[in-house]
C-alpha cells in the first residue's frame, strides 16, 4: 500500500498543528462556534447528540494491519471500545471528547492516517472498489489514480468551500464496485488499444434529496489529464453550483440545470487552459506511486486444495460461509474473506476493540498484513490461501465474525441513524435489528438470494436507500417516526446486474413496528413471482413495483403507533 | 485608520470600499476608493484617470469583464459575503492565472485568519482581516502548510513536478 513521503508526512504534521490550533482559539473563544463549525467538519468532526462524532479517512478503503490496530488503540483510550465503518469506506467514533480530538489526530498521524476533509462542503475521501489489485474482472489496479486524487484533493486552495460536499469515486474493473453513478464524479479507468490508460468521466450522481444517476462527460480522456480534468469540473461547479438553497447546492443540480451537453461544454472550455499546464500528471509521478501498489510476494499453489474440498462437502456451516463469504482471487490458491459486520443485534457496521485487533492478526497470519473496508461496511482479508479457510473461519467464528450473510437480506447498509446522529429523522439501527430478527432462519435467507437492503435514518442517505433493492428511509412526520419503502433501486454492482437506478417509492409510510412485517410482504411477492436464477431485483425490473404494491398494501400491517394521517404517494 | 496584511506585514490602509445601497447613485468620495465593478464599468475612464481608485469584485460576478482594465488597475478586491462562500477563490486564481492580473488583489468582506493560507496560494497578495479579528496573530497563519500538494498560483508546479518525492525523512517536530 502506499508509504507517506516527506511531503505526505509534512502536511499531515502541519495539519495537527493547524487544528490544535484551531481547537484552542475555540476554546479561548476567539473562534466563535459558527466560524469553528467548517473547520472541526473539514476535519471530521460532528457534534452529535451525545458527543462529539469524529469520522477517519480510510482512502479507497485500505488499510494495514497496523492502522487497524490503531484504530483500536483510540477506541479503547478515547472512546468505548468500539467504531463504525461507514458507507464511503470511512470508520466514525461515536463518543470521543472534544479536548481529545487533536490527540487523536496526532496518533492517527503516526501511523499516516488522518480526518482530512471526511466531512464538510469539501472533496471528500476518494472511495474506489474493495477489490482494487487482487479482482479477476480487474482492468487496471485503481488505487494509484486515487492516491493521486486523495493528494490532489488534499487542502487543495481553490476547493475548500464549495457549494456544497463533493464526492468522487474510482473503478476499474467490469464490475463496478464502488456505485460510481452516485458520485459527484465518478471515474471509470479502462485501457485502450495500445494498453494506454483511458478515463470515463461521470458526473452530476449523488443520492440525497434528489437522487440522480450520474451522467457520462467525456469518454476517453488520456489518463495523464485526469486531475487538470477534475480541476476544470470543479472549478465549473465552484463558480456555479447554487449556493442559496442547500438541498440544490450539489453539482447534480447544477448539470440538470443546464443539461448534461452544455455543462461538458463548460467543462471543455475550462480545461482547454489547463490541460496542458502544470496539473499535467508525469508518468514519472505514475509509476511512483503505482509501485507501491505492485502484487505482493504470493506463494505458487495449486489452484484446488484437496483438504479444502473435502471440508466443503463434510461440513455444512463451513460450506454456507464460504458460499457467502469467499470471493474470486486473480492468483490461483488465493481467496478474498468478506468479514461480516451484520450479525443480528450488532448496528450495521460496529466493531469492537478486540475484534479489530483479531482482524489485524488475521492480516498478518492470513495475508500480507492489509485490509480492506467496503462500502457496503464489511471488512475484507485480501489474501487468504485456500488451505487457510478452515482455520479463519473457525477463529471468526468465535469473534462474532463468521456470519454467512453476505449479499444477503441482512447484510443490511445502515447509516447510524436517529441513535446517534443529529441530523437524522429517525433511528435507523433498530429497523435493521428488527428485520435481521424477522429472517433469522439461514436457509430461508438463503433461498431469497441475491438482495441489497438499505436504510437511512434521513434525507442525506448516508445509507444508501436509494440504491437499494429494498431500500427504507427514515422521515420524520409531526414528531414521528416513519418509514418510506422503495424497491428497484441498484448500486451498479453484479448484485443488481451492473445497473445503476433509484429506486421507487411503493406507497404511504410504515411505523417502525410494521416494518419487519412490510419486508416479509416484499420478500413472499418475490418469491411468488420469480422463476429460475430470478432475482428480487430482476423481478421488480420485470413486473414494475404494481405486485409488490398491491400485496403490501393489501391488508393493514399492524403496528401499535396511532396510524399516519396525511398518507404520501 | 484601519489595517491590512499586505503579502506578509501588517500595514495601515488608506482604501475606502465603496458600497452603495442598491438602486442609490455611488457618491465618490475623495482619496483612494474601491468601487463596485457596476460603477468601474460604467465610468471606468474617468476612474483610471483618478489614479487612486480600484474596482471590487462580487463573488457573483465574472472577473472576465475586467480584462480590459486590468494593466491599468493599481487593486483588484475581491469580496466574500461570508467565509464559506468559496466563489473567491476561483475568481482570484482566474484574474492571476488566466487574465494576467499582476496588482495588488485583495479579500475584503468575511475574511478569517484561516483562510489566509489558501487565499495567498491561488494569488491574493492582500488581506482585510474582518475587523473584530487579531490581525497580528493572523499573520502566523498566512503558510499554515510549508510543502502543498497541488499547483495554483502559489506554487506554481504540483508537488510531483516541484520537489523530489519517494524520500522518508523523520517527522516535523
Amino acid at each position: 500500500m502506499y508509504v507517506y513521503d516527506q511531503v505526505d508526512r509534512t502536511i499531515v504534521a502541519e495539519r495537527v498543528a493547524q487544528y490544535r490550533d484551531q481547537l484552542r482559539r475555540f476554546q479561548a473563544g476567539t473562534l466563535s462556534e459558527d466560524e469553528f463549525r467548517p473547520l472541526r467538519l473539514q476535519n471530521g468532526l460532528y457534534i452529535q447528540k451525545h458527543a462529539p462524532m469524529l469520522r477517519v479517512a480510510i482512502p479507497y478503503g485500505l488499510l494495514s494491519s497496523t492502522q487497524l490496530r490503531k484504530l483500536a488503540t483510540i477506541a479503547r483510550k478515547y472512546d468505548r471500545g468500539y467504531a463504525h465503518f461507514t458507507t464511503r469506506q470511512n470508520i466514525q467514533y461515536n463518543w470521543p471528547r472534544l479536548e481529545d480530538t487533536g490527540d487523536i489526530l496526532a496518533d492517527l498521524a503516526s501511523v499516516e492516517m488522518h480526518a482530512i476533509q471526511t466531512s464538510g462542503n469539501c472533496v471528500r475521501n476518494i472511495t474506489s472498489d474493495e477489490f482494487a489489485g487482487i479482482a479477476p474482472d480487474e482492468i487496471l489496479d485503481p488505487r494509484p489514480m486515487a492516491e493521486i486524487l486523495r493528494q490532489w484533493s488534499t487542502f487543495h486552495p481553490e476547493f475548500a468551500f464549495l457549494p456544497r460536499k463533493f464526492k468522487i469515486a474510482v473503478s476499474a474493473a467490469a464490475e463496478d464496485r464502488a456505485a460510481t453513478a452516485f458520485h459527484d464524479i465518478g471515474l471509470h479507468l479502462e485501457k485502450d488499444d495500445s494498453g494506454g490508460i483511458r478515463v470515463r468521466v461521470l458526473v452530476g450522481g449523488g443520492m440525497g434529496r434528489t437522487p440522480i444517476v450520474g451522467v457520462v462527460i467525456r469518454e476517453d480522456l488520456p489518463w495523464e489529464h485526469t486531475l487538470t480534468y477534475v480541476e476544470a469540473i470543479l472549478r465549473v461547479y465552484n463558480r456555479h453550483g447554487r449556493r442559496d438553497n442547500m438541498y440544490k447546492a450539489r453539482i447534480k443540480i447544477l448539470v440538470k440545470a443546464l443539461g448534461p451537453d452544455e455543462f461538458a461544454r463548460q467543462v471543455e472550455e475550462e480545461w482547454v487552459h489547463l490541460k496542458d499546464g502544470a496539473g499535467l500528471l508525469t508518468r514519472e509521478e505514475y509509476d511512483r506511486v503505482a509501485a507501491y501498489f505492485v502484487a505482493p510476494a504470493y506463494a505458487t499453489l495449486p489452484s484446488v486444495d484437496a483438504a479444502q474440498e473435502s471440508r466443503l462437502a463434510d461440513d455444512a456451516p463451513f460450506r454456507r460461509w464460504v458460499g457467502r463469504a469467499v470471493r474470486p482471487h486473480r492468483v490461483p490458491g488465493y481467496r478474498a474473506v468478506v468479514l461480516s459486520l451484520k450479525p443480528t443485534g450488532v448496528p450495521p457496521g460496529d466493531v469492537t476493540a478486540d475484534q479489530m485487533d483479531r482482524i489485524a492478526d488475521w492480516a498478518e497470519r492470513f495475508g500480507f498484513g492489509e485490509l480492506r473496508v467496503s462500502h457496503e461496511q464489511n471488512v475484507i482479508l485480501p489474501d487468504v490461501r485456500l488451505s487457510d479457510l478452515h482455520v479463519l473461519w473457525q477463529e471468526a467464528r468465535a469473534h462474532g465474525l463468521a456470519t454467512a450473510n453476505q449479499g444477503l437480506l441482512t447484510d443490511i447498509i445502515c447509516c447510524p441513524g436517529g441513535d446517534f446522529c443529529s441530523l437524522a429523522n429517525a433511528k435507523s439501527i433498530p429497523i435493521a435489528e428488527a428485520v435481521q430478527r424477522r429472517f433469522d432462519d439461514l436457509d430461508y435467507l438463503h433461498d431469497i438470494g441475491e438482495i441489497n437492503l438499505n436504510i437511512s435514518g434521513c434525507m442525506n442517505s448516508c445509507g444508501h436507500h436509494h440504491a437499494g433493492h429494498i431500500g427504507i428511509l427514515g422521515v420524520d412526520k409531526d414528531g414521528a417516526e416513519w418509514y418510506q419503502v422503495s424497491i428497484g433501486g441498484a448500486d451498479g454492482s453484479s448484485a443488481g446486474r451492473g445497473r445503476s437506478a433509484i429506486g421507487k417509492v411503493i406507497g404511504p409510510s410504515f411505523a417502525a413496528d410494521a416494518m419487519p412485517e412490510v419486508i416479509a410482504r416484499l420478500i413472499e411477492t418475490y418469491l411468488a413471482l420469480r422463476t429460475d436464477g430470478e432475482r428480487f431485483i430482476d423481478v421488480v425490473e420485470r413486473t414494475g413495483i404494481a405486485p409488490f404494491k398491491t400485496r403490501v398494501y393489501a391488508t393493514p400491517v399492524a403496528s401499535s403507533q396511532p396510524a399516519e394521517e396525511a398518507a404520501d404517494a | 485608520m484601519p489595517e491590512i496584511i499586505l503579502r506578509d506585514r501588517v500595514v495601515a490602509d488608506p482604501w475606502q470600499v465603496l458600497r452603495p445601497e442598491a438602486g442609490a447613485a455611488p457618491e465618490l468620495p475623495a482619496g483612494p476608493v474601491l468601487v463596485p465593478l457596476a460603477t468601474w464599468l460604467d465610468q471606468a475612464d474617468a476612474l483610471v484617470g483618478r489614479g487612486d481608485a480600484g474596482v471590487w469584485i462580487a463573488s457573483h460576478e465574472d472577473p472576465a469583464t475586467l480584462r480590459a482594465w486590468l494593466d491599468r488597475l493599481p487593486l483588484v478586491a475581491v469580496d466574500f459575503p461570508k467565509f464559506t462562500d468559496g466563489r473567491g477563490y476561483s475568481i482570484g486564481h482566474l484574474l492571476r492565472t488566466r487574465y494576467g492580473y499582476r496588482g495588488e488583489l485583495r479579500a475584503i468582506g468575511d475574511v478569517l485568519p484561516d483562510q489566509l493560507d489558501y487565499l495567498r496560494r491561488v494569488g491574493f497578495d492582500a488581506y482585510a482581516v474582518r475587523a473584530d479579528k487579531d490581525i497580528r496573530d493572523a499573520l502566523r497563519l498566512l503558510t499554515t502548510f510549508s510543502e502543498p500538494y497541488q499547483n495554483s498560483w502559489e506554487p506554481p508546479l504540483p508537488a510531483f513536478r516541484r520537489v523530489a518525492r519517494g524520500q522518508v525523512t523523520e517527522l516535523p517536530r
